[in-house]
């Protein structure tokens, strides 16, 4: 298998103002083109900042990630990125939030037509054509999170990078979208990092889970490869003895071997995440 | 995407008067204006009460109806200064007329009417002089915001002397403002007035700092995950201020603008006070010093006249932050 996109040794540490705080250490992943790869733990053991640093947003302290046999230095429009938050300009319309990504990667490729016709694509793709001229404020979290989804594919990314993309949604419009996600990456084989902390939608989705162990110096603690045939039904999946079996072996993993032990009073670590500022929550605009 | 709208309290009366007007409509109405008619009237009363009680060395302390009776006045003077300047120039082209009938070859020199300036007038003046200062300082405030909000350094090399110039009163400025005008302005006959320019130089010296202070703020306050949007399309240091920056700060900024307004009018009327330039507040002093039996009217009716030209400013200024910013619910504050 050639990798497409490989981390090797990755490591970040933040210097706090109580010292250094090593937040990853020896990160190793090689994913091959069209795999769907999520990325599972306790919060705060560094999800993100992986996800981060593959995106460009962050620099690895140690180690580094090559994709397409080109080392990452920066962010860029072929590691698309669906934030958590939908992140979309409150002020453009759906279709418009889509075109700005557009615009941005095909400028010298397509011509004004072609791409007001991919941008509609995309947004079909999603099942958001209805609403397109719709602003963000106007349509529900779903929806949005759709849109956000259709803007990272329209720039037709080597690896779509999700950071829990349905965390914030209920869990029926979290079960539509994630059967929608499944569709897509079955039509147009994009490989997918995604981050999540649900178990369930781990092993629907994943062709692998990296299952993460807790920090300070979090890393990959095992992969568990899921070999269950596609196209993936999650009502047939319900009686599946080989999707319980996976199942199982991640929740031990996340439940006994790297059970999170907060105490319930006195000081908690500090959360790597607050420490990245790239996941802080937004501030307000007054 | 602009849609024509009534204003609330119209709206609300409209239904009331098509019969169609449920019980929140009878309250807004009651909100709207019921209530805020009733608060003029009875300020009016308690004011009539007051003047009555109120001898001064100029007589009687002037009343709603004094002021409404020195309204009228002044709008006639007003009509009377126009008539005589378009009689001015009728003279003065009969005159060229006939004389260039008897002296073909004589070159024709026409003069400007120089009555005195009207109340109205003076208040042209102002709303000229207020809005070329508060351009050209938001001109400047707001591509300088931009600047410092985007800059941590500069912001930290900025802010003391914004905080220490921002609570500086006009009336410190006018004296320097008026010396380095005259140092450098001198042009034997200039095609600008020079009180223009120093009520105008006063005004954007005191009214750059909201807008400044705001923008600045509305730029450092981006959200970050649009900032990372940015950062992923690899928007250029242009397109991240056009696309990301300047739409997210715009409600910032036009809480500033507002503001900024707000001070340059106050500021203006107490510059033109002092410096004697033309404008409503040279109306007051001149009224003040005058010291006849009309004179606390009149100067009531400019007091009343500034109050009222200063809220349709801000009403200006909000009817543009609504057609221009996205975020509707910060033009309701």
């Amino acid at each position: 298998m050639t990798a497409l996109l490989e981390l090797s040794n990755v490591g970040m540490a933040f210097d706090t103002p109580t010292g250094r705080f090593e937040a990853l250490k020896d990160v190793n992943l090689k994913i091959a083109a069209g795999e769907f790869v999520s990325l599972i733990g306790h919060s705060g053991c560094g999800k993100s900042t992986v996800l981060n640093i593959v995106a460009g947003l962050l620099r690895a302290t140690d180690g580094g990630v090559i994709l397409d046999r080109r080392e990452v230095s920066e962010p860029g429009p072929e590691r698309a990125v669906v934030f958590q938050n939908h992140s979309l300009l409150p002020w453009l319309t759906a279709f418009e939030n889509v075109e700005l990504a557009v615009r941005q990667v095909f400028r010298k490729q397509k011509s004004k037509k072609e791409m007001r016709d991919w941008v509609a694509h995309n947004l079909e793709l999603v099942h958001m054509g209805h609403a397109m001229d719709k602003t963000p404020r106007e349509i529900s979290g779903g929806m949005k999170q759709r849109v956000g989804i259709a803007r990272a594919l329209a720039m037709q990314p080597r690896v779509l990078l999700m950071d829990e993309p349905f965390g914030a949604l209920d869990a029926l419009t979290r079960a539509h979208l994630q059967d929608s996600l499944m569709a897509i990456h079955a039509q147009l084989g994009t490989t997918v990092i995604m981050i999540t902390h649900d178990v369930d939608e781990a092993v629907l989705l994943s062709d692998r889970i990296m299952m993460m162990s807790n920090g300070p110096s979090a890393t990959i603690g095992e992969v568990l490869p899921v070999t269950l045939p596609r196209p993936r039904d999650r009502v047939a999946l319900a009686d599946d003895p080989g999707y319980h079996r996976c199942r199982q072996k991640v929740l031990r993993f996340l439940y006994e071997k790297q059970r999170k032990v907060t105490p319930l009073s006195g000081r908690q670590e500090p959360a790597p995440s607050c420490l990245t500022g790239t996941d802080a929550p937004p501030r307000g605009r007054g | 995407m602009v849609t024509m709208t009534l204003p609330d309290w119209l709206a609300s009366c409209r239904d009331l008067m098509r019969g169609k007007a449920g019980p929140a409509q009878q309250q807004a109405v009651l909100r709207q204006l019921v209530w805020p008619l009733l608060g003029i009237l009875l300020f009016l009363l308690l004011w009539h009460w007051a003047a009555r009680n109120i001898q001064t060395s100029l007589g009687q302390f002037p009343g709603p109806a004094t002021v409404w009776e020195q309204t009228q006045a002044l709008y006639q003077e007003h009509r009377e200064a126009r008539q005589r300047e378009v009689a001015f120039h009728e003279r003065q082209e009969k005159y060229i007329e006939t004389r260039l009938a008897q002296q073909p070859d004589w070159q024709p020199v026409r003069r400007d009417y120089t009555g005195a300036p009207t109340f109205f007038d003076q208040i042209g003046t102002s709303l000229i002089t207020v809005m070329s200062g508060f351009l050209l300082a938001s001109a400047l405030a707001i591509p300088l915001g931009i600047v410092v909000g985007l800059s941590a350094g500069l912001h930290a090399a900025v802010n003391p002397l914004i905080q220490i110039f921002k609570p500086v009163s006009p009336l410190a400025w006018l004296p320097l403002v008026t010396m380095v005008v005259s140092a450098v302005y001198t042009s034997g006959d200039p095609w600008i007035a020079k009180s223009f320019l120093n009520s105008m130089f006063t005004v954007t010296l005191c009214c750059l700092w909201p807008t400044l202070l705001n923008t600045a703020v509305g730029v450092t306050s981006v959200s970050s995950d649009l900032i990372n949007v940015s950062r992923v399309l690899r928007l250029n240091a242009f397109e991240h201020v056009r696309r990301i920056v300047l739409p997210s700060a715009l409600p910032m900024m036009f809480t500033g603008l507002r503001l900024s307004l707000g001070v340059a009018w106050m500021v203006l009327i107490a510059a033109e006070m002092l410096a004697q330039n033309p404008g409503l507040g040279k109306f007051v002093w001149d009224e003040f010093q005058n010291g006849s039996s009309q004179s606390l009217g009149r100067i009531m009716v400019a007091v009343l006249v500034i109050g009222l030209i200063g809220f349709l400013l801000d009403r200006l200024m909000l009817a543009l932050q609504r057609f221009l910013v996205w975020d509707k619910s910060a033009a309701r504050r």
